[in-house]
């Protein structure tokens, strides 16, 4: 139906630049989420594809068609704001139906329309109130409900969850992805959740300071950060970083890891002798029995049970402190010595100076010889 | 619940009233002296009790004013009528004029925009003597003077900034994304100009209509030097009770309540808008 797609895009305001020569294209039906920190870009951009506002260059095109210098009402996107931007003077029907008088339906369909969408969203029952007498999760929905009613090609929500509830949150996290796929529309979906963004994305492009810093599928995104900024953003609890200076033996490249030598394999051989951060996911550590080949000593300071796993603080005998964390119900020590052994999938290296992480597109393999 | 002793209550009731005296002591004694001739209203000492009269409103309304040197034509009804109809007229003007320049300089900054929007408010800070001299000259080389157009054109002067500030600052106050959400939703600027800034502005702009016309409806000094008698309002038509024989006490009474009427009924109406619209939180869902 409607593809998307920004080309060579510069918004400034006034001397500061908000995106810098952005181009982005999203397919018919995909739903692209843009993530980032507040001050990235990311509702400028989506208020460009709006045409609320334009871009100083650059062109934006929607099914292929130019429409940078189209007006808003043009278009045929619907929008979600963060802050729901309902039209508190109206009723939640009314709010609802805006597009479609717009269109110049009929009352009859105008109806149909707001009920059938109401029914979906579970807010048949409040039609009839204003903004002021809904909750916030109410108005949430309302919102939505508005930017869908019209059957948009393409669909901008703007972290339509920011200021909901946690319960809710995690609910329409849930519901999201299939109403989106069953309204087949191209969605532009803007947060600052991770968890969010790994749910509803069919990619992720992460954007900071106006520009797009990577963009990829969920996994990719996860597995293979394009930096150190983007590994931390990703993971709960965060990754471990560790600072090494990659080595060179006669098996091959490896980094010392507390007395304990962890070889790499894969195209390192640049590495030898640079600052190096090497990566660790938590969930890539796993507590090994003593005498197990490449176990690294630790001493664990702290345990804490989430429900669906445990995440457990140790530190390593040169003080450097790391997470741990394994399924729930798995035995564990909870206090003293222990040892952990590196896991082959979550480690990456970054370079130390630019935070870019080296390496080719395939996963890190690893595999460990004891120290000498 | 809270507990008031008595005492507290007295005292209360007390304080109050004295305040109530306090302000509304000259409306009740010129409410009075309306229902009085000039002899009873002068007489030392002033007298609470006495017998009402409706001579001073019957002499209002006939245009007679019979005084010891004999009988005064005065025009009060025209002027109460002039009176209505310039302030209408201008406020009616200035909402029509200012209403969508206000919503211009809230929502398109553009180069200037700012110098301009302060150069009409200057318009208020140069006393009236000041542009009335070199104005009366203009207008009666252009023949607007003593002409109602010329009177509502002057009334700009008033009303005008008045009400492009104050409703400036309502259509600030609107979140610009509810604008642009209904703009997403397919609507032309206008249609979001008139179905959602004009009513979410509604109040401050009935806030900024009433304030302009109680400052039109109290204008003195324009009118006196722009109209002739047949034009002029009652701000200016009170004059003629101050007659060869004295002044006319009860009659300028009667007239005072005459011509405060429409301004408290107006205010009393808008009552409700007035204070919806000064007070924030009005468009805050």
């Amino acid at each position: 139906m409607a593809s998307l797609e920004l080309r060579n895009v510069v918004k400034r305001y006034k001397s500061q630049t908000v995106l810098d020569n952005l181009s982005l294209s999203v397919a018919d039906g995909e739903t692209l989420v843009l993530f980032g920190p507040s001050g990235a870009g990311k509702t400028v951009l989506l208020r460009l594809v709006a045409g609320v506002i334009d871009p100083d260059e650059g062109k934006i095109f929607i099914g292929g068609e130019d429409m940078t210098d189209l007006d808003a009402e043009f278009r045929g996107v619907g929008m979600a704001f963060q802050n729901f931007a309902l039209f508190p003077h109206m009723t939640a029907f009314d709010n609802i139906a805006t597009p479609l008088q717009a269109k110049r339906s009929s009352q009859n369909a105008m109806k149909a329309g707001v009920e059938s969408v109401a029914k979906l969203l579970k807010i048949g029952h409040v039609l009839s109130h204003k903004p002021r007498a809904l909750s916030n999760g109410q108005k949430q929905r309302t919102a939505l409900a508005r930017a869908l009613v019209g059957s948009p090609p393409v669909l901008l929500l703007d972290d339509p969850l920011r200021n909901v509830d946690a319960k809710l949150r995690f609910e329409m996290r849930l519901e999201l992805p299939r109403l989106l796929a069953d309204r087949g529309a191209t969605v532009v979906y803007v947060t600052q959740d991770y968890k969010e963004a790994m749910a509803l994305g069919d990619r992720i492009a992460v954007m900071s300071q106006g520009v797009i810093k990577q963009l990829g599928t969920p996994e990719q995104i996860y597995r293979e950060p394009a930096n150190i900024e983007i590994a931390r953003l990703f993971g709960d609890p965060t990754i471990n970083l560790l600072d090494v200076k990659p080595s060179r033996d006669a098996k091959g490249i490896y980094v010392g890891l507390s007395n304990v030598q962890v070889h790499l394999t894969g195209a390192y051989d640049a590495t030898v002798g640079r600052d190096c951060v090497i990566g660790l996911r938590p969930e890539a550590l796993r507590f090994v029995d003593d005498g197990t080949p490449a176990a690294i000593p630790v001493t664990i300071e702290a345990e804490t049970p989430l429900n669906e796993k445990i995440v457990t603080l140790v530190r390593t005998v040169r003080g450097r402190e790391i997470l741990v964390s394994r399924p729930a119900g798995t035995a564990g020590q909870i206090e003293g010595r222990a040892h952990i052994a590196v896991d082959g999938k979550g480690a990456l290296l970054f370079d130390r100076a630019s935070g870019d992480r080296i390496g080719s597109k395939n996963v890190v393999n690893l595999h460990s010889g004891e120290a000498a | 619940m809270e507990h008031t002793s008595l005492l507290e209550r007295i005292l209360r009731g007390a304080a109050l009233t004295l305040v109530v005296i306090f302000f509304m002591f000259p409306i009740v004694w010129i409410l009075m002296m309306s229902f009085q001739t000039n002899e009873t209203i002068l007489r030392i000492p002033p007298q609470l009790v006495f017998k009402p009269t409706l001579a001073n409103y019957t002499a209002l309304i006939t245009g007679k004013l019979t005084t010891a040197a004999g009988t005064l034509d005065i025009a009060f009804m025209r002027n109460l009528w002039n009176s209505v109809f310039l302030s209408v007229t201008s406020v009616a003007v200035a909402l029509l004029l200012g209403v969508p320049a206000a919503y211009a300089f809230a929502r398109h900054k553009f180069r200037g925009s700012e110098d301009i929007a302060f150069t009409l408010l200057s318009f208020r800070f140069a006393p009236a003597l000041l542009v009335l001299l070199p104005l009366t000259l203009y207008f009666q080389k252009l023949g607007l003077a003593n002409t109602y157009i010329g009177l509502i054109w002057v009334y700009q002067l008033i009303c005008l900034p008045l009400i492009l500030w104050i409703v400036r600052g309502y259509f600030e106050d609107i979140p610009a994304d509810i604008e642009y959400a209904y703009r997403i939703a397919g609507h032309s600027w206008f249609a979001t100009f008139r179905k959602i800034a004009l009513p979410l502005a509604g109040p401050g702009i009935a806030a900024a209509g009433l304030l302009a016309f109680i400052f039109a409806w109290n204008n003195f000094i324009f009118a006196l030097v722009l109209a002739s008698a047949d034009k002029q309002p009652v701000t200016v038509g009170a004059l003629a009770f101050i007659t060869s024989s004295g002044i006319q006490y009860g009659q300028i009474s009667a007239a005072i309540v005459l011509s405060i009427t429409p301004t408290l009924a107006l205010a009393l109406y808008a009552q409700r808008y007035l204070v919806e619209g000064l007070s924030l939180g009005a468009v805050k869902g």
